[in-house]
């Protein structure tokens, strides 16, 4: 199946005005790992015949991670151009796979003139599901498996978001096992803050692999995201202690793609 | 001192918040154990302050137990109760001692505690074990003063009937004379008292300020989503400028203007949020205990953070009118590395039982280094360029945004 992915210059030159904008992110655009989520979002859209279009290479990243590093000038530039383009396509909804842009679109845009109402895409699945819009009924894929849920600091502690994945992953009637420290608790997989762009101060450990000892922990074999940098940072973890053929990092809208069989 | 900031908006939430989480101690209850102990020492110490009323009422009106002409069975009753939660108290402070120095809990353990901070906290719990011991001696001595005919008090007869000092006195005291008891009755009051003037003048150098400041503290919280850092205004007027093609560039600024310093170095620009923050840590360390920077042996503890705020701020305090130290809080008390390894996870944040808010002073301590310094990690650097340059942190062409959509 070939995925209907229109630009909003595309639409606005027919004269149509898309429901929703689907923000890709830079790791969603850019990233081998983070192109497939970004694929796995795509099928469930047109699967649901979702009336959205994509910015392409009119989207910049959001200055989420000049924000995170200090420096102000290059957010704020990010962000008012952004917000010239998104207002210039009179956007009101957008729907993003990043919990990062997500945090900077939905809480640090609106002071710039950006007001948007802003959605994971975990919020919107559930959505589609609620609405009847995605039916799961009867899947096997992840029947009785368990699956432990990472959850990313930007998307749980920064904006509450705790149940909207939880409850994608009680669709795929698989057994969801929570980490020692989960919701509120999570512990951070080390990329936030930007983070994601350096090596790690001196210590002990790396912070991903900390958090992988809480995975091994729950005997799960699949760990869900709902972040492209919690999803490397995890992979690498897994990786770290060679049980990549036991263990799959995959995303929350990748699950749901794969259950629908889309 | 402070920058201003304003929490002055949706009064009803912050008293619900200040309800809940200073009143309430909601968020304490994540460790029950710790909980239960800090409940019964600040229930104990609310309801102890009937008390502590009567105890200055006697002592201006040179009554003896004045409440109790008063108030009669109900007065009995209300002692019995604080004699309980007084003996909660005493229990829980053991408890909160032994934990604290024999127990090898990491948070207790952590480098920023050495020192004053240790011998702080113990002093605080031997002066509340001081305070108990006189207050039973005082109930106590009394109360076999009584049994005998010798207590000042002329309004009821034979035992008082308190819950503990009624079988502890005459454990105790039973050998003594009646002058004995009578200096022991006055060594207790005096004792008391006097240990209360001496803790309300200890409070404001130690870190048990919090018993006052977690109020304020919490009702000035942050309500907004904690992944929402500050906005820069001074930034933002700047940026427009920039980026307006009609403007005057040398209209922009006016020349005697003092641009005001971006981010923060020393403890002047912080917030006087920030401030009543670093008087309100009473250095617990849960925020450190969750910290996945700490967790992982790197350099950076929130609570270290909070803690050289509060000490930075005395020294600058201490200094007399117009005269600079030379030195700041970046630098000389909070290194870089130290800001360069939070993840901005918000853990610090969302584990401080009174809301007390780590992560927005490591932001702008950050700020000041990348915006007044171009002080950072050499990735960063690049980082910022490509997204300067192509729209992304990494080097893509921002053209090549939608290539995904035909690549296998």
């Amino acid at each position: 199946m070939s995925l209907k992915v229109p630009t909003m210059s595309e639409m606005m030159a027919n004269g149509q005005s898309p429901e929703i904008l689907f923000w890709v992110g830079c790791a969603g655009s850019f990233d081998d790992r983070a192109k497939k989520i970004t694929k796995a979002v795509v099928k469930i859209l047109n699967h649901c015949k979702v009336d959205f279009a994509v910015l392409g290479a009119e989207e910049s990243c959001t200055g989420d991670p000049a924000k995170r590093a200090g420096n102000e000038f290059t957010f704020q530039m990010q962000a008012m151009m952004n917000i010239q383009v998104l207002n210039g396509y009179n956007v009101k909804k957008i729907v993003t796979a990043c919990p990062h842009c997500f945090n900077t679109l939905k809480n640090e845009y609106p002071e710039l003139g950006g007001n948007y109402e802003v959605v994971h895409h975990s919020q919107l699945i559930q959505d589609l599901i609620n609405t009847g819009k995605l039916a799961l009924e009867g899947n096997q894929t992840y029947k009785g498996k368990k699956i432990t849920f990472h959850d990313p600091c930007y998307l749980g502690r920064a904006n509450d978001v705790y149940e909207a994945p939880r409850s994608l992953i009680e669709k795929l009637d698989a057994e969801l096992v929570e980490m020692k420290r989960c919701k509120s608790n999570g512990l951070c997989c080390g990329a936030g803050g930007a983070q994601m762009f350096k090596e790690a101060e001196k210590g002990q450990k790396e912070i991903n692999v900390e958090r992988t000892d809480d995975v091994l922990e729950t005997k799960s074999s699949i760990i869900a995201t709902g972040c492209p940098f919690c999803n490397t940072m995890m992979t690498d973890g897994i990786k770290n202690v060679n049980k990549e053929n036991e263990i799959q990092v995959l995303d929350i809208a990748e699950l749901i793609a794969n259950a629908a069989e889309l | 001192m402070g920058r201003t900031i304003n929490r002055s908006d949706k009064p009803l939430t912050r008293l619900k918040t200040m309800s809940l989480v200073a009143l309430g101690q909601k968020k304490m209850f994540t460790s029950p154990i710790a909980a239960f102990l800090h409940l019964a020492l600040y229930v104990a110490f609310v309801i102890t302050q009937i008390e502590l009323v009567e105890i200055i009422a006697d002592g201006f009106s040179g009554k003896h137990r004045i409440f109790y002409f008063y108030l009669g069975d109900f007065y009995v009753f209300m002692v019995s109760f604080i004699e309980i939660l007084t003996v909660l108290a005493f229990v829980a402070t053991v408890a909160f001692l032994w934990r604290r120095n024999m127990l090898s809990l990491p948070r207790f353990n952590k480098k920023e505690l050495l020192g004053w901070p240790k011998k702080d906290a113990n002093l605080i719990l031997i002066m509340e074990i001081v305070l108990i011991v006189f207050i039973f001696t005082m109930n106590g001595a009394d109360e076999v003063l009584y049994n005998r005919g010798g207590s000042h008090v002329e309004y009821a007869k034979g035992s008082f009937g308190f819950s503990i000092s009624s079988w502890l006195g005459p454990l105790v005291f039973d050998n003594f004379t009646v002058e004995a008891l009578r200096i022991f009755e006055r060594i207790g009051w005096w004792g008391h008292i006097g240990m209360v003037f001496l803790f309300l003048n200890y409070l404001p150098y130690s870190k048990h300020l919090h018993i006052l400041l977690a109020f304020p503290t919490t009702y000035f919280s942050n309500l907004e989503a904690k992944g929402k850092f500050s906005h820069m205004k001074s930034v933002e007027n700047e940026v427009k400028l920039m980026l307006d093609p009609n403007a005057d560039p040398y209209s922009a600024a006016n020349a005697t203007d003092t641009p005001e310093r971006f981010g923060v170095k020393d403890v002047t620009d912080l917030t006087w949020k920030n401030l009543l923050d670093a008087y309100s840590c009473t250095e617990c360390g849960r925020c450190t205990d969750v910290c996945p920077a700490n967790i992982t042996g790197k350099a950076l503890s929130p609570r270290k953070i909070m803690m050289d705020t509060r000490d930075r701020m005395v020294e600058v305090g201490d200094l007399k009118k117009g005269v600079v130290d030379g030195k700041s809080l970046l630098g000389d008390y909070i290194s870089p590395e130290e800001v360069w390894a939070c993840t901005s996870c918000n853990a610090c944040v969302e584990a401080c039982p009174i809301n007390i808010d780590p992560l927005s002073i490591i932001v702008d301590l950050r700020r000041n280094l990348v915006m007044e310094d171009a002080a950072m990690p050499s990735e960063l650097a690049g980082m910022l360029t490509n997204i300067e340059n192509n729209g992304a942190p990494w080097q893509f062409a921002q053209s090549d945004r939608l290539n995904w959509l035909n690549e296998e």
